[in-house]
């Protein structure tokens, strides 16, 4: 059915006109009804006494408060937290469906380790010998040939990985990229070591977003909502610039379309005007400015800025105007969830416009925080290996160049590899090249739930716990105006034959013997979090939450210019196709994926086995609404449908991002392709980013 | 001991203004309500959705583009005049789906249900979906199942109903304790999960509540067309299809003016003329 509006209120009408004329035989259908249901097949949940337990959720950088309903102690619902200091209640549709993933089909149910092709189970003790007896051997010929992918690179549970490595003697620790690190990675090249970034939107009064998608998940998606809404209650403005009309472009009150990858430029446009016109505040610049002033006059006047980005010059220096002008206003870095394919440049030069218009550290701006943290872990025992394997070079600055360099590399870089709560191969750019780099380290461990594109690729795995299943810390990140830890707890017990991933990691250390036993001198994880995070403990485990840092820290940081001031180039999009293909982050299908959440996808995303592409009807010339197509990119082709939509930039293919699963889950997997699949990864020369925003492609009739 | 001297009158309001199109009051409706779900959604036809979010455009090119999300949960008609002859209660030949005149909930009961779907053909809004498979859940993903909400089966229809359960609990709750029910004590799933806040949710005959507060829904029929009854004196609010006189129970608001237009289907010139009964000034009472 088409679900355009003139259909769905057509089809009503003619509907409701037929109600009039129903004749049927009343009493015949009231005796066939009672005679033929009796319904034996359908389920009859026992019912009980009802209970609230409450905890955090995991299932992305949000760290909500849930709330979870139980019926006689069985969890059967979720929902958010009213006491929640991030949220204040409410939560995604991922979290709400977050008990589908205790029986996920994919869970993996016991250890496995690989025997030829396929995974055979092993009971926990043989898996843990089997893992310490393989690092053992390998930690004699090379301690740093072990390394670790983690999803973020906060929290005691990567604590405990990155603590393993250590005493392991490697410092070949690695996370995916993320939002929290972008930050990190902003304030450090802007402010100085140490700091992140954390934005106020709660009180700004005008959100000049480059990009980000607050309603696509970007930071913490609940808080991102709720400050959302209270901006439309204090009548504050929010203006999106992206090539597409996202969710946020829609609920905002302007949409400023600007062509892929120039988010940077428009920023330095107007950084230019203002520098030109003199509108920029008093602050501290120790270095820099003046070449900065010089060149981004030079280079991103009003004129050329509308070359780069198809915005309107006049538009500029309004803008530029209105921003400057503006009370409370903060400019946001990071398009879509902020977290894949962003560069440094862009997050610099928006960082840059709020340093130059004085809305660092003021209420409704950005805070430049000291990055807190409540966890001291007691020194890690080290022998002569690990002493050894410290001083020695991380293998590669990025995941992505250790990816490039394993697949570049004759022997082995690695000997073995941990991965924690991170799918690489299906989550970076190109996942096949990644796919063949662990193919060439010999010994790879998963510590997955799931048994998803990247655990299919390990050696063992040592199943953890799902987020609803174990204890652990959960620390609030993706650019909050505060820094909050709140307890996950567990809501029920395993499931399967799984473990909290740092009792594994205990149990692996104990296994291995000498220093790296002695740096894991606890009998359960939960002994040690209490230990790690002592300074916050009482309140964190009494009410669930401890805030860590909040309002807006004192002084005016100071502004270094140097990045800025050398105009670093902007990372192009790769080949020479004439259009750009460009990933979409969808909030009911980027990041976690359950049956209930891919539900609610929309038919003009997936159509039966099939991704739906967006295409403006200008550029789809030949090109049939619903139609059949193919995608080619220098690095891929896909089929795909067509979906003709207005709210997206000519010139540009929008594809979601999400899809093409290939693990055992009918209903999330198996629907449509990897927009990575499709996407080569570009790094930033100085950051070590992926930037690649999107790709040159073209499109054709199938 | 106390009577129910007074009935309640339970309705919506959706700020479509505020609605972010996030799937959460989707979701939390499926997990609250035993909702099932297949191997394939995307043939939107069988794919139930008690509450389904729809997106509407403004029909303009870019880059006047606009869009806006419709969160819709079943209307509960009151229908012509407010007697209670919702359009799918009046067709059902089975008495399976009730009008509640002491809550105004029109329900749906699985066991009576047969299957003729008439009631679907009758609601203008496409809240009914029918059961054309048995549920099937994965291994071991029965164990979330709410004893609250009977799981329905193959051949019966099923549709929002205002989670009349959680009214329930709360009634026997506050009977208990010998008292009426507050405004927050019952509230719909859709409505606590909304981290927009787009959804209020109350009595529409209790003027305390806040959801009555904004809509200020007109006790006397519309001047010209009795049949409708209700009609909000907000300017900002209307409802899906009011000239039908289905008089529905969920409400909509909205500062954009195309989107109020697109709550019904106007010939071309007419609009003018009715959103002129649109507001505080021009409605009586
Ligand atoms: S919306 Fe449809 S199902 Fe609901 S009361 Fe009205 S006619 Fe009946
Ligand atoms: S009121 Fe309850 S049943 Fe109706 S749409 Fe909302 S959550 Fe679903
Ligand atoms: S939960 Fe709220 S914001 Fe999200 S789609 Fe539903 S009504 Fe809209």
């Amino acid at each position: 059915m088409k679900i355009d509006r003139r259909s769905f209120l057509g089809l009503g009408l003619g509907a409701a006109a037929g109600i009039a004329v129903s004749p049927v035989g009343v009493k015949l259908t009231d005796d066939s009804s009672i005679w033929t249901q009796n319904w034996p097949w359908t389920p009859v949940p026992e019912d009980g006494e009802i209970t609230y337990e409450n905890s955090v959720c995991s299932l992305c950088p949000g760290s909500c408060g849930i709330s979870v309903r139980k019926i006689k102690g069985r969890p059967v619902k979720i929902e958010g937290d009213e006491n929640c200091p991030i949220t204040g209640g409410g939560a995604c549709l991922h979290g709400i469906a977050g008990l589908q993933y205790l029986y996920d089909p994919a869970r993996v149910k016991t250890p496995l380790r690989k025997n030829g092709k396929r995974f055979e189970p092993i009971s926990w003790e043989e898996a843990i010998s089997t893992v310490a007896g393989k690092l053992g051997e390998i930690r004699e010929n090379g301690s740093d040939t072990l390394g670790l992918i983690t999803g973020g690179a906060q929290g005691s549970m990567t604590g405990m990985f990155r603590r393993f490595l250590d005493a392991f003697g490697s410092s070949n620790a690695f996370a995916m990229p993320s939002l929290d690190a972008n930050l990190e990675l902003t304030a450090q090249t802007l402010h100085g070591a140490g700091k992140t970034l954390g934005f106020d939107l709660e009180n700004s009064d005008f959100v000049l977003s480059f990009g980000a998608g607050l309603l696509e998940g970007w930071g913490s998606p609940v808080a991102c909502y709720k400050a959302n809404s209270s901006r439309k209650e204090r009548h504050g403005k929010l203006y999106q610039i992206e090539p597409r009309l996202s969710n946020t472009a829609a609920n905002a009150d302007k949409w400023i379309p600007c062509k892929p990858g120039t988010e940077a430029d428009l920023a330095l446009g107007i950084c230019a005007v203002l520098l030109s016109k003199n509108l920029f505040a008093p602050g501290v610049y120790p270095g820099g400015l003046n070449r900065f002033t010089a060149n981004v006059t030079k280079q991103y006047s009003p004129e050329n800025v509308e070359a780069i980005t198809g915005v309107k010059a006049a538009d500029i220096e309004k803008l530029a105007v209105e921003f400057a002008n503006a009370k409370n206003a903060v400019a946001i870095p990071g398009r879509g969830r902020g977290d894949q394919g962003q560069s440094l440049r862009e997050f610099a030069a928006v960082q840059t416009l709020n340093a130059l218009t004085g809305r660092l550290n003021k209420k409704g701006g950005v805070f430049i925080f000291d990055k807190e943290s409540y966890l001291s872990f007691p020194e890690a025992a080290m022998d002569e290996i690990a002493e050894a394997g410290a001083g020695k070079d991380k293998q590669a600055a990025s995941l992505d160049e250790l990816v490039t360099k394993i697949n570049a590399s004759d022997a082995p870089l690695l000997n073995a590899l941990f991965v924690y709560n991170a799918n690489p191969c299906y989550a970076l750019r190109d996942p096949k090249r990644v796919k063949d780099a662990f193919k060439k380290v010999p010994f790879v461990v998963s510590f997955s739930s799931y048994l998803d594109e990247t655990a299919m690729e390990a050696d063992v795995i040592l199943p953890a716990s799902t987020f609803l299943e174990r204890m652990e810390d959960v620390p609030s990140g993706g650019g909050l105006a505060k820094q909050v830890v709140g307890l996950a707890r567990p809501m029920v017990n395993p499931v399967f034959d799984t473990k909290n991933p740092g009792d594994a990691l205990i149990a692996l250390a104990q296994a291995m013997g000498g220093t790296i036993a002695e740096s894991f001198e606890w009998e359960t994880y939960e002994e040690a979090l209490e230990a790690i995070a002592e300074s916050v403990w009482e309140t964190l485990s009494e009410e669930g939450y401890a805030v860590v840092a909040e309002g807006n820290p004192e002084g005016i940081p100071t502004t270094n210019f140097a990045y800025m001031a050398d105009m670093p180039d902007a990372v192009q999009a790769q080949g020479d196709g004439k259009l750009i293909l460009m990933p979409i982050d969808n909030m009911r299908l980027t990041g976690a994926s359950s049956p209930f959440a891919v539900k609610t996808v929309s038919d003009k995303v997936i159509a039966g086995k099939d991704v739906v592409v967006e295409i403006n009807p200008a550029t789809a010339k030949g090109l049939k609404d619903g139609g059949d197509a193919v995608i080619t990119t220098p690095v891929g082709k896909a089929k795909v449908k067509v979906f003709l939509n207005e709210g997206m930039m000519p010139g540009v293919i929008g594809m979601a991002k999400g899809l093409g699963h290939t693990y055992d889950n009918p209903y999330v997997a198996g629907k449509g392709v990897n927009v990575n699949d499709l996407i080569a990864p570009v790094i930033e020369p100085g950051s070590g980013l992926d930037a690649a925003f999107g790709i040159t492609a073209s499109i054709s009739k199938a | 001991m106390i009577h129910n001297t007074k009935a309640h009158k339970f309705g919506m309001l959706i700020d479509l203004d505020k609605c972010t199109g996030c799937g959460s009051c989707m979701v939390s409706c499926m997990a609250e309500n035993n909702v099932p779900f297949k191997e394939d959604e995307s043939r939107k036809k069988d794919s139930i959705t008690w509450m389904r979010v729809y997106k509407l455009t403004n029909g303009k090119s870019f880059p006047d583009t606009e869009v806006v999300y419709m969160p819709r949960p079943c209307q509960h008609c009151s229908g012509i005049g407010d007697h209670g002859h919702s359009p799918c209660v009046s067709v059902c030949p089975a008495t399976a789906t009730d009008y509640g005149y002491d809550t105004g909930i029109v329900s749906q009961i699985y066991t009576r249900c047969f299957g003729c779907r008439y009631c679907m053909g009758a609601c203008p809004y496409h809240a009914r979906y029918f059961n054309w498979w048995d549920p099937k859940w994965p291994e071991g993903m029965e164990n979330y199942l709410s004893p609250n909400v009977s799981p329905r089966m193959r051949g019966v229809v099923e549709k929002c109903s205002f989670c009349y359960h959680r009214y329930q609990l709360a009634k026997d709750k506050a009977y208990a304790e010998e008292r009426e029910i507050e405004e927050m004590e019952y509230q719909t799933a859709c409505t606590t999960a909304c981290p927009a806040g787009a959804i209020t949710f109350g009595d529409l005959n209790n003027p305390a509540h806040k959801v009555t507060q904004i809509v200020k829904p007109d006790p006397h029929p519309v001047p010209g067309n009795p049949k409708v009854v209700g009609k909000s004196r907000n300017p900002k609010v209307f409802r899906l299809l009011e000239r039908l006189g289905t008089n529905t129970k969920v409400y909509y608001m909205s500062e954009r003016e195309w989107v109020r237009k697109a709550g019904d289907n106007y010939l071309d010139g007419e609009w003018d003329k009715v959103k002129n009964h649109h507001g505080a000034e021009t409605s009586h009472g």
